[in-house]
């Protein structure tokens, strides 16, 4: 039976039945909890394989397989699954390394009290991710993005006891949240516009023909393309969830996540998931706007932004001193990279490096937890040291994973990842800034990965941690190694040579020759020489003569103390923030809450006081008004009874006296009237 | 002055001497005896008239002071009666005492 | 004719006259008697011979003897009327203006009335016809009267009856 599109649900829907029996386990029974989440992915993993293979016979293809969710007026809400290279690469690739990085949580988290919670959230991870890859809708996709933000956020947040896990965990949300606001923006733009949130839909989906030609052309009031517009809103969700340049303050903060959930969520996957997002709109985001008033394309825009991450990025890791947070910043300079990718014309390049990046990157992240496992939690390089002897295979993988990173030629695969961008952004015609950052980015990464492996690996331990550090259990070293060779392999299936990647990925023509592979040794050797440079840079401040103690000075902070502090300090951005939309939002929220109070409670409490006058009114009123005239009437009527009551004093003569004189009156009044 | 006239007087001035008596003693007999002299100078004003005055039935008269005089004893004996009852509670019959009926 | 009217209300007036001033009890009585007596002479010269009779049969024979024993029974000390107190003056002199009053406008009214002729002989009434005229014309009445008598003696006989003998300790 071939894999089909129909099959593609099965994919997401594994991890999250593991997600949810980790979820109903008892904390005491590890086994269930980690057992289901490591089968699920690897079952996931073999799918994915599957789907490949049934991708890769008809590479040009959009399989599809969409249903109805409900109704919507008159037309119904649909999502679908789509099967392509693209899914399929990327399918293979997040259960892969998702897998290893599950096994090597088995050691990592070993001694932690919430590991079954660790892995339902790590297993609930996996079915977003997956349900981001598969997705043919727009809206299942947005969907899947919210829950990978939300697992991302429970897992940031794992140690949530520390002040400072639970502050990173919020900041990664809203952080995210507000590129995702521009996401949601442009989603529902793009419903309006073509009314079809699909991709592919038998020629009605958003990315297929009729409905570009039909957003094409259409221009806003400012004069911007209607196309461009979308596609920047639609970015605006990408530069949130990849830490680019306005929003990357989320990423090195994320570090204080547990390691392999660094690895996973903030190396391999999540953050690639704004760059995917990209390369899945690719379509909408080429449609031309030259006809525009405006005529700024959107991809122009990725271009500059992530040649602008890229370049920060690399800077910034140059002067942090933890372990993790150097992989955090260079995370976001590779994802500049790939931004830069995108947005110079060359999609496939950015997926190539975003799989090889998925690699090396979490291989450097396991590494790294490898070492902060055995130095009991020591992240402070200028603390370490000293522990290639003892930790023989963590440095070996840890060392190619560098040399991936930093571009070391033909080899390893990071080389031929970045040669393919760097190229791209070569024959980009707008400009070439972007080409003159990544190249400057190239020695910088090469000079603070060389800086990095040097304070960790090499010289003497700096600390009793270090002292006291041995290389961890198969458990944690396997994944390592499995990665590593991943690092050096993957390199090979996009060389300008045989570029089979790229051409699978795209579904055109394979062409291999060497000849392509000459057309560009120019900028090769170019990259070559600049990689070099970063290399003995590094060597010759920090791997010639190594720190012997931690509080000796950083040779770079000696000759340049301001701008290390600034970088140290990563340039400032979380102050900037805070002084600005930090001030401005709580401006905001004092006003709303003055209006409530105020305005709104001051209504409420003139109402209440109201009703309180007029009871109090209707109280006297019913007091003094009716009680007192009723008390009034009945005294009067008393009263006049007494006084009647006066005249009957009791004496028998009195009463005579009366009727006489009575009588004496009538007489005269009869006497005097007439009458005979 | 006929002698309708003078009969009239008379019974007027027997019926002022009644009333005076009535109102001025304080002896409740001596009131009740005023009262009678009232009642007897009414019967005295019927008589003169059924003599000297224009008489349609010649009876009439005579039969309305039948009747006075009857209820004038019957009159006359319970107030008797009540003196005697008011003399056993309060052992005088000062008129002026008997006054708790009073308002 | 005259002159007996005249003696006859002399007597008349006078006796009662007397008895209201009269501070003896008894003296009043047996004065009144006599004030009855002649109100039945008076009568007797108007030519009602029936009302003069039953008058001395029941004012002066009944209705005096009631009299007599109320007296008797309520005999009270007489020490204390010796003094006339300011109020029996009050009295006495208010008593006295009220019949002044009166007696004036009735005299005024009497002696400024004009009357018709009036019948040289009183009109002929026998016993017979009284008879006829209370058992015919005035049987309803009659049978009322009877009934208020009955009533009245009963309701007197209880009123004056002695108390049934009581326990010291009631109220008297």
């Amino acid at each position: 039976m071939t894999f089909t599109a129909n099959h593609l649900w099965l994919i997401p829907t594994l991890p999250l039945l593991a997600a949810g029996l980790g979820a109903l386990a008892p904390s005491k029974d590890r086994r269930l909890a980690a057992g289901s989440a490591i089968v699920a992915m690897a079952v996931s993993f073999v799918l994915a394989c599957l789907a490949l293979q049934s991708a890769l016979q008809a590479p040009a293809t959009h399989a599809v397989a969409n249903f109805a969710w409900f109704d919507l007026g008159a037309s119904p809400m649909r999502l679908g699954f789509l099967l392509d290279p693209l899914t399929a690469f990327m399918c293979v690739m997040v259960t892969f390394v998702g897998l290893l990085i599950f096994i090597f949580s088995l050691g990592y988290m070993q001694a932690d009290a919430n590991f079954k919670q660790f892995f339902c959230f790590l297993s609930l991870f996996a079915a977003a991710m997956l349900g981001v890859l598969v997705a043919n809708s727009l809206l299942l996709l947005f969907i899947c993005w919210e829950l990978v933000g939300l697992a991302s956020y429970l897992l940031i947040g794992f140690w949530f006891h520390k002040p400072s896990a639970a502050a990173a965990a919020k900041k990664a949300f809203i952080t995210t949240r507000i590129g995702d606001l521009g996401l949601l923006l442009g989603l529902l733009w793009l419903y309006d516009a073509t009314g079809s949130l699909l991709f592919y839909d038998g020629g009605q989906g958003v990315l297929e023909n009729t409905a570009l030609a039909a957003l094409a052309g259409q221009t806003l009031g400012g004069g911007l393309a209607l196309s461009t517009a979308i596609g920047l809103l639609i970015f605006c969700g990408a530069i949130g969830k990849s830490g680019q340049f306005p929003l990357h303050v989320w990423l090195p903060d994320a570090m204080e996540g547990p390691t392999p959930v660094s690895a996973l969520i903030h190396a391999a996957t999540m953050v690639a998931a704004g760059v995917f997002l990209v390369a899945r709109v690719y379509p909408l985001m080429q449609i031309d706007a030259a006809l525009a008033a405006v005529p700024v394309h959107a991809l122009t825009v990725v271009a500059f932004i992530g040649a602008i991450t890229a370049l920060l990025g690399a800077f910034i890791a140059c002067g942090q001193n933890d372990i993790k947070r150097v992989l955090a910043f260079s995370t976001v300079s590779q994802l500049g990279y790939m931004m830069l990718a995108l947005g110079v014309g060359s999609w496939t390049a950015a997926i190539f490096h975003l799989l090889t990046h998925a690699f090396f990157k979490a291989l450097l992240f396991l590494g790294a937890g490898s070492v902060i496992h055995a130095a009991h939690h020591e992240q402070d390089i200028r603390l370490l040291g000293g522990l290639r002897p003892k930790m023989k295979i963590t440095f070996a993988t840890f060392a190619i994973g560098m040399m991936a990173l930093s571009g070391v030629p033909f080899l390893f695969s990071g080389f031929w990842s970045k040669e393919a961008i760097l190229h791209a952004a070569h024959a980009w015609d707008v400009s070439h800034l972007p080409l003159y950052a990544g190249l400057a980015a190239v020695v910088l990464t090469a000079f603070y990965m060389t800086r990095l492996v040097a304070e960790t690996f090499l010289g003497q331990p700096r600390s009793a941690a270090a002292e006291h550090a041995h290389e961890n259990s198969a458990v944690m070293t396997i994944p390592l190694i499995l990665l590593a060779l991943g690092a050096i392999g993957l390199g090979f299936l996009g060389t300008p040579a045989w570029p089979w990647l790229q051409a699978r990925l795209s579904g055109t023509e394979l062409h291999s020759s060497l000849h392509h592979l000459m057309e560009g040794s120019g900028l090769m050797l170019l990259s070559i020489g600049l990689v070099g440079v970063g290399l003995g840079l590094g060597w010759w401040l920090y791997g010639r003569r190594l720190r012997t103690t931690a509080e000796a000075r950083d040779p770079l902070v000696v000759t340049a103390p301001q701008v290390m502090a600034a970088l140290a300090n990563r340039l400032g951005f979380d102050e900037l923030y805070a002084a600005t939309v930090g001030r401005l939002n709580h401006f905001t929220a004092t006003l709303a809450q003055g209006i409530d109070r105020w305005v709104l409670g001051g209504l409420v409490n003139f109402l209440a006081q109201l009703g309180v006058f007029s009871g109090t009114v209707n109280r006297q009123l019913d007091e003094d008004g009716l009680n007192g005239g009723f008390d009034q009437i009945s005294a009067s009527v008393r009263g006049s009874g007494q006084r009647y009551a006066q005249a009957q004093t009791g004496e028998a003569h009195g009463y005579l006296r009366v009727m006489a004189v009575a009588f004496i009156v009538l007489a005269l009044v009869l006497v005097l009237g007439g009458a005979r | 002055m006929t002698p309708l006239h003078l009969c009239l007087l008379i019974s007027s001035g027997l019926f002022c001497i009644g009333l005076t008596g009535a109102l001025a003693r304080s002896n409740t007999i001596l009131v009740l005896l005023g009262i009678e002299l009232m009642l007897n100078a009414a019967n005295l004003n019927f008589i003169a008239f059924w003599r000297f005055g224009p008489a349609p039935s010649p009876a009439n008269g005579m039969i309305f002071v039948l009747f006075a005089i009857a209820v004038a004893a019957a009159e006359a004996a319970v107030g008797l009666a009540l003196i005697i009852a008011v003399y056993r509670h309060q052992k005088n019959i000062r008129l002026q005492e008997a006054n708790t009926l009073r308002g | 004719m005259t002159f007996a009217l005249i003696s006859i209300a002399i007597i008349m007036l006078g006796s009662a006259a007397a008895a209201m001033l009269l501070r003896n009890l008894i003296h009043s009585a047996l004065l009144l008697i006599l004030s009855w007596a002649s109100v039945a002479a008076f009568y007797l010269w108007a030519g009602a011979e029936f009302a003069a009779f039953a008058q001395i049969l029941v004012y002066v024979g009944a209705i005096s003897m009631v009299v007599l024993f109320a007296v008797l029974l309520t005999r009270q000390n007489q020490v204390a009327d010796v003094v006339i107190e300011p109020a029996s003056r009050q009295r006495a002199t208010t008593a006295l203006t009220v019949g002044a009053c009166l007696a004036g406008i009735l005299t005024a009214a009497v002696v400024a009335s004009q009357f018709p002729a009036a019948a040289l002989t009183a009109p002929a009434t026998t016993v017979k016809l009284i008879g006829l005229e209370l058992m015919y014309r005035h049987g309803a009445a009659l049978l009322i009267i009877g009934v208020i008598l009955t009533v009245a003696l009963i309701g007197a006989t209880l009123l004056a009856a002695t108390e049934a003998k009581r326990n010291p300790e009631d109220a008297p």
